[in-house]
């Protein structure tokens, strides 16, 4: 292949003094990759390291702040934001178990029954994102006033106490952050359940499976890297979510991006802010590495290729 | 023939307005193979489907092994199916997919390893038991199907096109080796293909569907010899159809005249009742061809039509002609190109097709007498 388009052999035969065809061939992937690389190195190498720079320096705004590799900033932020770190762990897993619950039987239903209905469907769910989070989370608030339609239902049959709200409260925040990130969850779940081969539960059914064992050992797992992929893109940013918070929470449910912001943009601490965000950040890490031993990336692939 | 395994009767389906099957009667024997055979519509998967449990019937009954099993869900019913996709689970080793039905029934541990090592040697996989179904061929994924059905010992395997996705090649080697497992384990094998050479390769007995009913259940042989419609005749292999009038129905053999004048002889026992007007046919490869260019040809006791060569086609072993009859039919002619018969005839020429009256066989006149 390569003969025939290379230049003709002998003296000279490198043409015009350029790279051989060869090595230029090499080249063309890099090229490629050069873009996303670009990015990545700007706008991800460059702030954690810049991150990471920031967080051990000392000062205040008004004078500046210097290196002095103080590393006890670390230990002093976790300390100090330890309930809303853990806040924005629990709340966040617990949207993103929510998520779960609320999408499998959506996606389910969408990718096996809707039939004609599919793509309507599906840009349903994308629908309310054509306005924007801050829009959409005070139409939240309007929903769960205090004197709101729905708080006043919930009264009237007695699940809330006559001095119930639900503005304000944990609940309030979990179920924002739940809507919002709603469709992050749907749709991989969707998409690999769409892929499915439906012979597959046949199969399972012959092969004197019920239509809960195939569930559980058919469905299920072809649907993993639907989960897993939902999982990592609804509970990583949801932990550094703070309008939700800020808008239908109180202090008492400020997470860890409600102080990030606030060191950031109104102490202006950002040795603190910085340390926090790392801190948050390297914790997602080593849980994803956890989940990843447990869902293999050869099953994720295979589920995928099947 | 052996008891009956898999009764049908009255197994009907509809699909909307569509009838895929209609009131079929069925009974298929125990231990044999048994093949269900039709070009596609003509509701033999959808047959094989409402014997797995996969579809409902619409009215009638599905009868296994003694047992009213109509309304017994799939994944109760004592069968197995080796679907067309093989439909092998991706998440799950060679091994795990055969061990499936064997967990689902609760098997020890001990008996399941030792039946899946089992069925793996028979398909020859036992190398391959620990990769994954889309790390193999087709052919292999085929035999994986076929061992994960074969383990749970089932009343009957059902398969369902299960050669249709492979090549020529791998199809034939395939088609020999699911007989010889048929005749080693001895279960009752219901085969769904609109392959006849398959079908006729494979199977014990053979039902031929059309249209949701079933035109003629036989052996190979009775089918290919004796077609009893024109869709049989035509779907198995290629048939000279001609119409002709009964003469006289005297002893073994009735004398019929074609349209063109021919008088030909046909055993009478393949004539359908007392009808005058009837359609005999001929497979070409039972004609022989004789240039006549001056008298009347030899008879000795063969059917003779007189007409002229359109086309020849050389292919190899034999030479295929058209003949055009003075009735106006046309024939197809295969003559084998062996020393005796040079392949010297050209388009044009006049000649008369000859056969033996006993190979002769009648088929419905009409379309609708075969309902």
């Amino acid at each position: 292949m390569s003969e025939a388009v290379a230049p003709a052999p002998g003296k000279g035969s490198r043409g015009r003094g350029g790279p051989s065809l060869r090595r230029r061939r090499a080249l063309i992937p890099l090229l490629f990759v050069l873009p996303g690389l670009a990015w990545l190195i700007l706008f991800y190498a460059i702030p954690i390291v810049s991150q990471v720079w920031v967080s051990t320096q000392t000062g205040n705004p008004d004078d500046g702040f210097v290196q002095t590799w103080n590393f006890s900033v670390y230990p002093d932020a976790v300390s100090e934001y330890l309930p809303q770190i853990g806040r924005s762990f629990l709340y966040a897993g617990t949207a993103t178990l929510a998520c779960l619950i609320i999408s499998f039987p959506l996606a389910y239903f969408i990718a096996f029954k809707a039939g004609r209905w599919r793509n309507l469907m599906l840009l349903l769910i994308i629908l309310p994102f054509f306005t924007s989070l801050i829009v959409r989370v005070v139409a939240w608030q309007t929903l769960l006033t205090d004197d709101g339609l729905v708080v006043n239902t919930l009264q009237a049959i007695g699940i809330l106490g006559p001095d119930g709200r639900l503005l304000a409260t944990t609940f309030a925040v979990i179920a924002g952050i739940t809507y919002n990130f709603l469709p992050f969850m749907a749709l991989p779940l969707y998409a690999s359940l769409e892929r499915m081969d439906r012979t597959l539960l046949e199969a399972a059914s012959d092969l004197y499976a019920s239509k809960i064992t195939a569930f559980r050992k058919v469905t299920l797992p072809l649907a993993a890297p639907g989960i897993f992929a939902g999982t990592l893109l609804t509970f990583i940013p949801a932990i550094g979510d703070y309008i939700n918070a800020q808008l239908l929470g109180t202090p008492n449910q400020f997470m860890v991006g409600n102080v990030i912001q606030s060191q950031y943009l109104t102490v202006r601490d950002y040795p603190t802010a910085a340390a926090l965000s790392f801190v948050v950040m390297i914790v997602v890490l080593i849980l994803i590495a956890i989940a990843l031993r447990f869902v293999s990336t050869r099953q994720l692939s295979e589920a995928a290729a099947a | 023939m052996a008891e009956a395994d898999i009764t049908l009767s009255g197994l009907t389906k509809q699909f909307g307005d569509m009838v895929a099957v209609d009131d079929l009667d069925l009974e298929i024997p125990k231990g044999g193979f048994f093949a269900m055979l039709g070009p596609s519509g003509c509701g033999k998967t959808t047959t094989l489907r409402m014997i797995g449990g996969f579809e409902e019937p619409t009215a009638g009954t599905v009868n296994l092994a003694g047992t009213d099993v109509t309304n017994v869900p799939a994944h109760k019913r004592d069968v197995n199916t080796v679907f067309q996709s093989y439909a092998l689970f991706p998440h799950m080793t060679v091994a795990e997919n055969v061990e499936f039905g064997l967990k689902r029934k609760k098997v020890p541990k001990a008996e399941r390893k030792q039946r899946v090592a089992e069925a793996l040697e028979l398909v020859q996989l036992t190398e391959l038991a620990n990769r994954r179904p889309t790390q193999m061929s087709g052919g292999q994924q085929q035999r994986v199907a076929l061992a994960r059905a074969l383990v749970n010992r089932p009343q009957a395997l059902l398969l369902d096109e299960p050669l249709g996705a492979l090549d020529l090649k791998l199809r034939k080697q395939l088609q020999l080796e699911l007989s010889r497992i048929q005749a080693d384990i001895g279960i009752t094998f219901v085969h769904v293909t609109h392959d006849q050479e398959e079908a006729m390769t494979m199977a014990d007995q053979i039902a031929v569907m059309n249209e949701g009913r079933i035109e003629q259940l036989g052996t190979a042989s009775e089918l290919y010899d004796t077609p009893k419609t024109a869709f049989v005749a035509n779907f198995l292999g290629t048939s000279n159809l001609i119409d002709a009038k009964v003469l006289s129905r005297s002893g073994e053999m009735a004398e019929v005249e074609a349209d063109g004048g021919a008088r030909l002889r046909v055993p009478a026992s393949v004539l359908p009742g007392s009808d005058t007007e009837v359609r005999i046919g001929v497979r070409p490869e039972k004609l022989d061809l004789e240039a006549i260019d001056d008298g009347s040809p030899s008879a000795n006791g063969d059917n003779v039509i007189l007409g002229h060569i359109t086309d020849a086609a050389f292919v190899g072993v034999s030479t295929q002609y058209v003949v055009h009859t003075e009735g106006g039919d046309e024939l197809q002619v295969f003559v084998q190109n062996s020393a005796d018969h040079p392949p010297n005839l050209g388009p044009g020429r006049r000649v008369a097709a000859t056969w033996d009256p006993t190979t002769t066989f009648a088929v419905n006149r009409e379309e609708s007498d075969g309902a």
